[in-house]
Formats: structure tokens, C-alpha cells, sequence
């Protein structure tokens, strides 16, 4: 009996030599995964002057906001910043919206189309960006002139808003639909037999239960469509209409001499995700999961 | 019970109102109509372009082209090999080391060893940044001048051109791809590892399991769901990949993907169809995958 114990302490202890080893070497390598990111905040507090005349290991003679400033004013990341708002907040709402509707429906009516209807949408969500490009182009000039104005969905923050919304909502209904499948039925048959009609079953009943899904999809969408450079560039024609990503990505070949503002700009830039992640950390998991990892 | 089942059923839905059928149809009508036109016809209607000719402009100017397209990539172009195979390098490296590593992570996270909740938070940060972001702070990171050069002790006037180098750029591609998808695939698995049940650990490790054979004979083989999804979600995301790539090189066809020589066909020349016969291709290599996905997540249900 004591010699099993005296065993067991013995492999903890071996074990715990071995984990701490463990954590040393995994300890070193996010070092290295984070270090990126720090010498580009490191320098974006150093004046281009200092590292050109010292070069890039230099001690630093001069450590300041100069460039957080500069990059505000000369990018003029405010004005981007604004038109990301534009995009992102009516396109998650109208994820979120409309995955709910379709969730609610597959899970709380057994209609005999519900599992094509799921898989439709969730197949949706893979397929590759690119196949969509031209004939998404050429529908939104076309839909334009046919309203007589061009920019109607072309180069507008409605069309973008679109694109998001369609490429999106599946990845919303699948989550939300898993989701649903976990609230108990019996919620649902009372408030049918009290007689509440579709809407208000939806409305009062379900949309209350599902405050934790939305939560965590609506902070993952937020990232993702924030993140979203692509669709931003080839499908707004102006520079002063793009959200900031997009923006950033275009004054790269702009200001590509002096990388100590583009490091602000980019700090700057990467600050509402990081911040987003760090303060929703839980929201941020539980939206990825619960879509990637059912069953 | 079944014909009680089917019965219910029935009843609920004759029970329903004129205008609750109103409102269920608008509810599954208006996302259904979304996703058809700016989805799933844009994407059909690519799949029809690819057998044509066209200018991209009036209807009126398409011309069949039966197979030309694909017959031009597939014996004219070169460079749809050179695409081929970076994409099969990027398969093979995320299948193979990426992701690996990300559930290496994954496991030594669970056990909760020293640090392991700040490490967490470092591996997934490169996963909410966006690749405009990763593209400057890389860039920045090998240019001439820059971290890396630096420490290799070439200032800017003896510096390498990385992205220009065939020998590294590859590497270097596959190096940032992993910075960001292996916090992805270790948060993903560490998901599914908190739904193991911790008592098999405990007694393996009581057997004198050392702790890789405990991961490799019971927890590997206990997490087949949630390995077979991480699997397919690689190679989806493998046979996508652009952004990167994009970011780095644009249109040109520097490193080229099946994704990049599709856009760059649209974007560029515009007088042929082969953008649409590339991105037919890479569809068409997505779809056995994408079928596997969803045959595992929606297992249950389809019986």
C-alpha cells in the first residue's frame, strides 16, 4: 500500500520536473509567436529619424505618441474607422436576424425541408469567396442602372453590407440552429397550446433564450466583418468610402518608406480586435466552437 | 410511436394560422432568396462563364467556348502547376505541422501546466487579427531593415529580398500562414478536450501511462469527432487560401494559388472566361470535403 504511494509521489514528481520543462519550451515559443506584434508597437513610439540615423537595434533616443498622432491626422484613420461602423453594425445585426429566423424555423417546426434548408446554409458558409466575383459584380451594376443609379449596391455600403450578410448567415443559422436543439421542446409546445402566434413564439419566447449564442456570434461576426478587407476593396471604387482595414491596405503602398507611421496605423488598427478578444474572450470561444466542434 | 410522432406533426401544422404560415414562410423566405442570388446562383452561374467567353459586361457578348478554358490551363499554362502544387504544399504543411502543433498546444494546455492561461491568449491573438494587419507587421518584420535582416546581421545595403527569393519565400508563406492557424486549431481542439472525461486521464496515468502514451491510445482516438472535423476544416481552408497571399503579392503570380489566378484573371485581362475555369477547379477540389464536413456534423440528423 505505502510502496504505491511512494510510487505515485515519485511520478508526480518526475512529472512535475517534465511539465515545468514542458512549460519553458512552449513559454519560449510564445515569445516568439508574440514578438511580432511587440516590436511593431515598440516601433511605432520611435521617430523614423532615430532608426534611419541609428539604425533598427539602436537604443532609443526619443520614445513618444508622435506617430499615434501623426497617423490620425495624416491617414485620417477617424473618418475610415466611421465608415467600418457602417458596415459592421447593420451587417451583424442582420446575421444574427436572419440565421435566428432560420434556426428558429429547422428547429421548432418539423417541416420535411428542414435538413436540406440546414445543409444548404452551412454548405454556403465554405464555399470559396472568389467563384461569386464576377457574376456579384456584374449583378450589382446591373441592379444599379436598373434603379438608375449606379452606386446603388456598387461602391455603397448597402452592397457590401450584402455580400457580408450572404456569406455569413449560414455560419449564424448553424450555430444558432445547434443551439436551439439544446432548449427543451416544452418551452416551445406551451407556448403553442397558449395560442402565441409564429411571431410572437419567435419574438417573446425564443429570442429571449438565445441572448448567450447571439452574444457570442455577434462578437465573432464583428471580428470577422471588421477584419474583411476583401470585399471592401474590389466592390467600393472609392478610396474615402473604404472601412479601416481596407483603408490600411491601400496607405501601405502609400507611406511605405516610413514604417514607424505605418506601425502606428497598424497598431491602431489591430487595437479593437485585440481589446475585443481580451474583455469577450468567453463569447469569442464559445461562438467558434459551438459552430466547429458539435457532437 | 412512430405514427404518433408523424401524427403530431400533422396536427401542428394544420393548426396553423393563415398568418402564421405567412410569417414562417417570410422567416425561412427572405435569408433563403439572400443566399440564392448573392451565393449559390453567382456561384452556379461562375461554374456556366467557365464553358464561355465574355468580356464581363453585356450578356449579349457571351460566346460558347465548350472546354477552351480548361483546356487552355490545363496544357497552355504553366502556371496552373505552379499553383497546383503551392497548393498542395500548403495542404500537406498545415495537415502535417500546423495543425499537429496546434493540438499539441491544445493538450498541454488542458493539463494545465505552468502559464498555460496567458499562453493561450498569445497563441490566439494572430487569429483576430486581420491579414491587412499581418501583411504590414510581417512586411515590416523581413523587409530590408527590418527585425529579422537585422538579426541576421544584414543591414540595407547586403539585404536578401525574401519575397522575391524562391528558395525562402515558401517557407515564409507557410511560417505567417501558421502563425495564425495554429492558435485557431488549438483552441478548437482545446474545446473538445474539455468535454473529456478527466477520470480516464487520471487512470491511465495511475497504469504508469507516460503522458504521450495516454494522449496517443486514449485521448486521440476518444477525440475522432472533433479530429475528423479539424482535418476537414484544414483542408477546406487549405484549398481557399488567397488572403495571405494576396496581401503579400496582389495579382501577380509571384507564388501563385488556384484562388490568386482566378482573381487575377478577373481583375486582369477580362477577355476570357479562365478566371471562372480556375475558381471551378479549386470548387470542384473543395466539394468532396466540404460533403465530409457536413456528413460528420450533421451525423445525428441524417439518420
Amino acid at each position: 500500500m505505502s510502496a504505491t504511494i511512494v510510487q505515485t509521489k515519485e511520478y508526480k514528481n518526475k512529472q512535475k520536473v517534465k511539465d515545468n520543462f514542458i512549460s519553458a519550451i512552449i513559454g519560449f515559443f510564445a515569445f516568439v509567436w508574440i514578438f511580432p506584434i511587440l516590436w511593431t508597437l515598440w516601433t511605432s513610439l520611435r521617430p523614423y529619424n532615430d532608426i534611419i540615423s541609428y539604425g533598427v537595434f539602436s537604443w532609443p533616443r526619443h520614445l513618444n505618441l508622435d506617430n499615434y498622432f501623426q497617423a490620425f491626422r495624416v491617414m485620417g484613420l477617424t473618418k475610415y474607422f466611421l465608415n467600418t461602423l457602417y458596415v459592421m453594425v447593420p451587417s451583424v445585426i442582420l446575421i444574427l436576424f436572419l440565421g435566428s429566423l432560420i434556426a428558429f424555423v429547422v428547429s421548432r417546426y418539423s417541416f420535411r425541408f428542414n435538413l436540406t434548408l440546414l445543409l444548404f446554409f452551412t454548405a454556403g458558409n465554405m464555399l470559396p469567396t472568389i467563384a461569386t466575383y464576377i457574376p456579384v459584380f456584374w449583378l450589382y451594376i446591373k441592379i444599379g442602372d436598373l434603379f438608375g443609379n449606379r452606386s446603388l449596391l456598387y461602391n455603397n455600403y448597402f452592397g457590401i453590407i450584402l455580400i457580408h450578410v450572404a456569406f455569413q448567415v449560414g455560419f449564424a443559422t448553424f450555430v444558432l440552429s445547434s443551439y436551439m436543439k439544446t432548449v427543451p421542446k416544452e418551452i416551445s409546445e406551451s407556448a403553442i397550446l397558449d395560442g402565441c402566434s409564429v411571431f410572437r413564439h419567435y419574438w417573446n419566447v425564443m429570442l429571449p433564450l438565445l441572448r448567450p449564442p447571439l452574444a457570442a456570434l455577434g462578437v465573432l461576426m464583428s471580428c470577422w466583418i471588421y477584419n474583411d478587407f476583401f470585399w471592401a476593396l474590389i466592390l467600393m471604387s472609392e478610396d474615402s468610402k473604404r472601412p479601416v482595414t481596407s483603408a490600411l491596405r491601400q496607405l501601405q503602398g502609400q507611406y511605405v518608406t516610413d514604417f514607424n507611421l505605418l506601425a502606428a496605423g497598424a497598431s491602431i488598427v489591430a487595437a479593437p480586435t485585440i481589446i475585443l478578444f481580451l474583455v469577450l474572450r468567453k463569447q469569442f470561444v464559445s461562438g467558434l466552437t459551438l459552430g466547429a466542434t458539435k457532437g | 410511436m412512430k405514427t404518433a410522432a408523424v401524427d403530431k406533426n400533422v396536427r401542428s401544422r394544420r393548426s396553423l394560422s393563415r398568418n402564421d404560415r405567412f410569417t414562417l414562410g417570410a422567416f425561412v423566405g427572405i435569408p433563403t432568396m439572400l443566399q440564392i442570388v448573392f451565393l449559390w446562383a453567382p456561384t452556379l452561374i461562375t461554374v456556366v462563364l467557365s464553358f464561355t467567353y465574355w468580356n464581363g459586361i453585356n450578356v449579349g457578348d457571351i460566346k460558347w467556348a465548350g472546354l477552351a478554358n480548361y483546356k487552355n490551363i490545363f496544357f497552355d499554362s504553366p502556371v496552373f502547376y505552379d499553383a497546383l502544387k503551392n497548393n498542395v504544399v500548403w495542404l500537406l504543411w498545415f495537415t502535417f505541422i500546423a495543425t499537429p502543433l496546434g493540438i499539441l498546444l491544445a493538450y498541454q494546455f488542458d493539463r494545465k501546466i505552468k502559464g498555460h492561461q496567458i499562453y493561450e491568449t498569445i497563441f490566439y491573438i494572430p487569429v483576430v487579427l486581420s491579414l491587412a494587419i499581418i501583411g504590414i507587421i510581417w512586411n515590416f518584420m523581413l523587409q530590408p531593415g527590418g527585425f529579422v535582416q537585422g538579426i541576421m546581421g544584414r543591414d540595407i545595403g547586403n539585404a536578401i529580398s525574401i519575397w522575391g527569393n524562391y528558395d525562402i519565400n515558401s517557407y515564409v508563406i507557410m511560417a505567417i500562414a501558421s502563425w495564425r492557424h495554429i492558435g485557431y486549431i488549438m483552441l478548437l481542439y482545446l474545446a473538445g478536450l474539455k468535454a473529456f472525461d478527466s477520470s480516464l486521464r487520471e487512470a491511465s496515468a495511475i497504469d504508469g501511462a507516460t503522458e504521450w502514451q495516454t494522449f496517443r491510445k486514449i485521448i486521440f482516438p476518444t477525440m475522432r469527432p472533433v479530429n475528423v472535423i479539424i482535418l476537414v476544416i484544414t483542408i477546406i481552408d487549405s484549398l481557399r487560401a488567397f488572403d495571405l497571399v494576396y496581401i503579400i503579392y496582389g495579382t501577380s503570380t509571384a507564388w501563385p494559388l488556384l484562388n490568386i489566378l482566378a482573381f487575377q484573371n478577373f481583375a486582369g485581362q477580362g477577355i476570357s472566361m479562365k478566371g471562372a475555369a480556375y475558381s471551378v477547379i479549386a470548387l470542384v477540389l473543395c466539394v468532396v470535403p466540404i460533403l465530409v464536413y457536413l456528413r460528420n456534423v450533421f451525423k445525428e440528423d441524417l439518420q
